[in-house]
């Protein structure tokens, strides 16, 4: 054996060992796909133009008390739109314009016959968007770590208010998608009128017209007052501006309340406890309407100062009080979202598939192998060999890049073996074809493998570009195919070639008397 | 052992008949989908909703339609696999309700609320995709988009690399491939999933492949056989590489089948389009492809072009041969 032979054998020995370290054991190393240990995929939406109304709400309704302050005269402010508002009927023009003149930050101003009409500024709108857009993969962030869910992944996809969300092994698909979707807005209102059962007698009480700062919600009624009964709906009228929201909570915990009953028990921090301690003190005897996402959980009366903590109580399960605490203790989403796209695969099926999977690659390597080493003999143990080589590399890049192997990626792995095969027949035939003009054996293998190598680059490339475009084209699972398909398709460029070419060698100087027997292609 | 030794069948001869027959399985294939009123896209591409379980007790298809019947919009029950595997499937298409923006999730809790009523035995749920509206678009755009850009992007290479003719050559081929294929799954009634596209755009780097060895062997031929017509190169090219051709081609297809065989039900519809594809391939690369790069070639070189004139092209195109990194010693 040669000096340069030997390097080439030692880099070969080298790869394969290389590779077998990084993929072994492959339980361990190799990242199994949804698709094969269970999970759920979710593309969700942010409903940004609701992080835009709150936004354009929460102007109106400063530019309201402004001009009540300074005693503006008009007949009505309404917000028409996510980013529109109007105002109408408007007496003394400069004085509202200097009233409204910070509106002019956010807002762009049209004016009509005694109104304005102000929209959001196109640069201020999108910079929303896109503020809500983060915070909400944040708080997506935050709570799939809560949950405890092994190497998940929260991101930005596709189109700007889209988020993917993928939690691997998860079991309770539901109650994840309760976690992670849920708006979590916590709001603390005045209450100035109710309960009352019905609507109706709510409407009634403020002469059916609800004032432009308070408003109509609707919740459960307190658990103290129906003895153990099933809640009935009721239905308050509360002051609209909330003096303390989710944002101002510091942490939150489940708890238990007075009756031995699950609840969830918040603090403020302190700028919000400062806040909550000052509006108690002026508030008390009257109401406090604990809102969650627009719904009452619960309205007790305000009977002394409370500094920094509130408890939540309602007919939680202990269940619900801890997914509640969990949600609050993460943050409110900046809005509502929507599932666009959801794929569960329960742990059953990813078990079949893996075993299918592999059956199917076991039995499609056999027949192969079979094959090869019919037609070819013992020559056919040299592609069986560049073959083997080709799939421990392809596993041991997988498991070094932390790469993942999706059910499709198996299917690369079989079309990997069938790349192999070709490349090696390619040279096999050529070097049949170089024997046959009689130059012999050293010569020919060395023709074979040069004539050869142009047409294996030039079919790989080809390969490689189809896979680059799947990768760009699909969903997980299939680029975990596109994946192994490309690595495949590169370790077959050294296998097929330098390793297959290698072991000619090989043989050629080791056997110079029965290499034409040895060469029974 | 030795198959097709030192063949000379005259391929470019047949090359009328073959076009023919692609075209009596074209024309069918577009047929049956227009009568079907398009193609049979899956939920993964016209939004909807999937639902597959797994009964611990035997139930007839009767029964299952039943529990489904009441919910709104159409419902499709399929057996999943083996009988004795007792899953079936349960498929949804979007209601218009959700097209309007209601929860995307209803569908499917409709679904499994009717399969828990009377009558049938406690399953578990193996999976379910709900794919809403805006998805199912914005995937369908970006299969074409995909498809599309890899058949351009391998056109250039090959224009690059061999000649224009050739890489209208094999783009053809590959078109006849997809619709081909496509027209098959129509005929056995699959319908196009994310799997199946993903399968059809490896059918495009697998044909495309096969035609590149050929188109290699042409050019090698061209510079020996100078005084032939092009016909003859190719026809002498196909020859020579016959053996490859099936061999790989051979082997491919049985490893295709074993996934088709034992991969498991998901990977069906992907393992029948490859099994499918890897024949259109072979047939197009040695009829399809070389037919029109012998057409499109033939004009060229009757308009103008010398064959010393292309020669000198081809050591152009490939000035590293002789340096290539193969060559080892």
């Amino acid at each position: 054996m040669n000096k340069n032979l030997r390097w080439k054998v030692v880099l070969i020995l080298s790869v394969i060992a290389l590779s077998v370290w990084a993929f072994y054991p492959p339980g361990q190393k190799v990242n199994l796909g949804l698709d094969l240990r269970g999970g759920v995929h979710m593309i969700m939406r942010v409903q940004t133009d609701d992080a835009l109304r709150i936004e354009t709400d929460t102007t109106a309704e400063r530019l309201r008390e402004a001009l009540s302050v300074a005693a503006v005269q008009y007949t009505n402010l309404e917000v028409t739109g996510p980013i529109e508002f109007v105002a109408e009927g408007i007496q003394d023009d400069d004085a509202f314009r200097q009233v409204a003149v910070e509106v002019d930050t956010v807002f762009s101003r049209s004016p009509g016959v005694g109104s304005y009409t102000y929209t959001m500024r196109p640069n201020i709108a999108n910079q929303l968007r896109e503020e809500a857009v983060t915070q909400a993969q944040q708080t997506i962030e935050r709570r799939v770590n809560e949950l405890g869910v092994a190497e998940p992944i929260v991101a930005r996809q596709g189109a700007d208010d889209q988020i993917l969300v993928q939690l691997p092994g998860v079991t309770d698909v539901d109650r994840a998608k309760e976690i992670i979707g849920r708006t979590a807005l916590l709001e603390l209102k005045l209450v100035e009128q109710g309960p009352f059962l019905t609507q109706e007698a709510a409407l009634q009480a403020v002469n059916n017209v609800v004032p432009p700062d308070m408003e109509l919600v609707s919740g459960a009624e307190d658990v103290a007052a129906t003895g153990g009964g099933t809640p009935s709906t009721v239905y308050y009228i509360v002051r609209r501006v909330a003096p303390v929201t989710g944002r101002d909570l510091r942490t939150s915990r489940p708890t238990l309340d007075e009756n031995n009953l699950p609840a969830v028990s918040f603090t403020f921090n302190q700028d919000g406890a400062q806040r909550f301690g000052q509006f108690t003190e002026q508030n008390i005897g009257r109401g406090l309407a604990v809102i969650l996402d627009n719904r009452v959980f619960t309205a007790p009366t305000i009977q002394s100062r409370i500094a920094d903590e509130g408890r939540i109580t309602g007919s939680f399960t202990q269940q619900e009080a801890q997914d509640l605490s969990l949600v609050l203790r993460t943050g409110a989403l900046p809005a509502p979202m929507d599932i666009l796209e959801e794929r569960t695969v329960g742990p059953t099926l990813g078990r079949e598939s893996i075993e299918a999977g592999v059956t199917a690659s076991l039995g499609g390597l056999t027949l192969v192998v079979i094959f090869i080493l019919l037609y070819y003999k013992v020559t056919g143990l040299n592609a069986v060999v560049s073959i083997a080589v080709n799939l421990s590399i392809l596993l041991g890049m997988m498991a070094y890049l932390g790469a993942t192997l999706t059910l499709p990626g198996i299917a690369g792995f079989i079309l990997t073996i069938g790349i192999g095969v070709d490349s090696n027949v390619l040279i096999f035939e050529r070097i049949k074809e170089e024997l046959a003009t009689a130059k012999g054996v050293r010569a020919a293998v060395h023709a074979g493998f040069d004539r050869v190598w142009w047409t294996i680059v030039d079919t790989h490339v080809a390969s490689l570009v189809s896979a680059m475009f799947l990768f760009q084209f699909g969903t997980g699972p299939i680029r975990g195919f596109a994946t192994t398909l490309a690595i495949g398709l590169l370790a077959n460029i050294f296998t097929a070639v330098f390793v297959s070419r290698t072991m000619f060698e090989l043989v050629l100087s080791r056997r110079q008397q029965q290499q034409v027997q040895v060469l029974s292609i | 052992m030795q198959i097709f030794r030192n063949t000379s069948y005259n391929f470019t001869r047949w090359r009328w008949q073959a076009a023919a027959l692609s075209l009596v399985i074209l024309v069918a294939g577009i047929s049956v989908i227009v009568s079907r009123g398009g193609l049979p896209v899956g939920i993964d591409f016209s939004g909807g909703t999937i639902v597959v379980v797994k009964f611990d007790q035997d139930v007839t298809e009767e029964q299952v339609r039943e529990a489904v019947a009441p919910i709104p919009g159409e419902e499709v029950v399929q057996q999943y696999g083996d009988t004795q595997d007792r899953e079936w499937l349960i498929r949804l298409a979007l209601t218009d309700a959700a097209e309007a923006g209601a929860s995307l999730e209803e569908g499917s809790e409709q679904i499994l609320e009717a399969l828990q009523g009377e009558g049938l035995p406690t399953f578990e749920l193996l999976s379910r995709e709900i794919v809403g509206p805006v998805i199912g678009a914005d995937l369908q755009r970006r299969g074409i988009y995909a498809t599309l850009a890899s058949l351009l992007a391998i056109a250039v290479y090959i224009a690059f690399r061999f000649r224009v003719s050739f890489a209208l050559g094999a783009v053809a081929a590959v078109l006849h491939d997809i619709v081909v294929t496509v027209a098959f799954l129509v005929f056995f009634g699959f319908d196009l999933s994310l799997n199946i596209v993903a399968a059809l755009l490896t059918i495009t780097g697998y044909s495309v492949n096969d035609t590149i060895v050929i188109f290699d062997r042409v050019r090698e031929n061209m510079r020996a056989m100078r005084r032939d017509s092009l016909d003859q190169v190719v026809n002498v090219s196909v020859n020579q590489t016959l053996a490859r051709t099936v061999i790989t081609s051979g082997t491919t297809f049985v490893s295709v089948l074993a996934l088709y065989l034992f991969g498991g039900e998901v990977l069906r519809g992907f393992a029948f389009t490859m099994l499918v594809g890897v024949i259109s391939g072979t047939y197009s690369t040695v009829f399809i492809a070389s037919s029109i790069a012998i057409a499109l070639g033939q004009r060229k070189q009757a308009s103008a072009a010398s064959p010393a004139a292309a020669a000198r092209q081809e050591a152009k195109a490939r000035p590293k041969r002789k340096a290539s990194g193969a060559r080892a010693s």
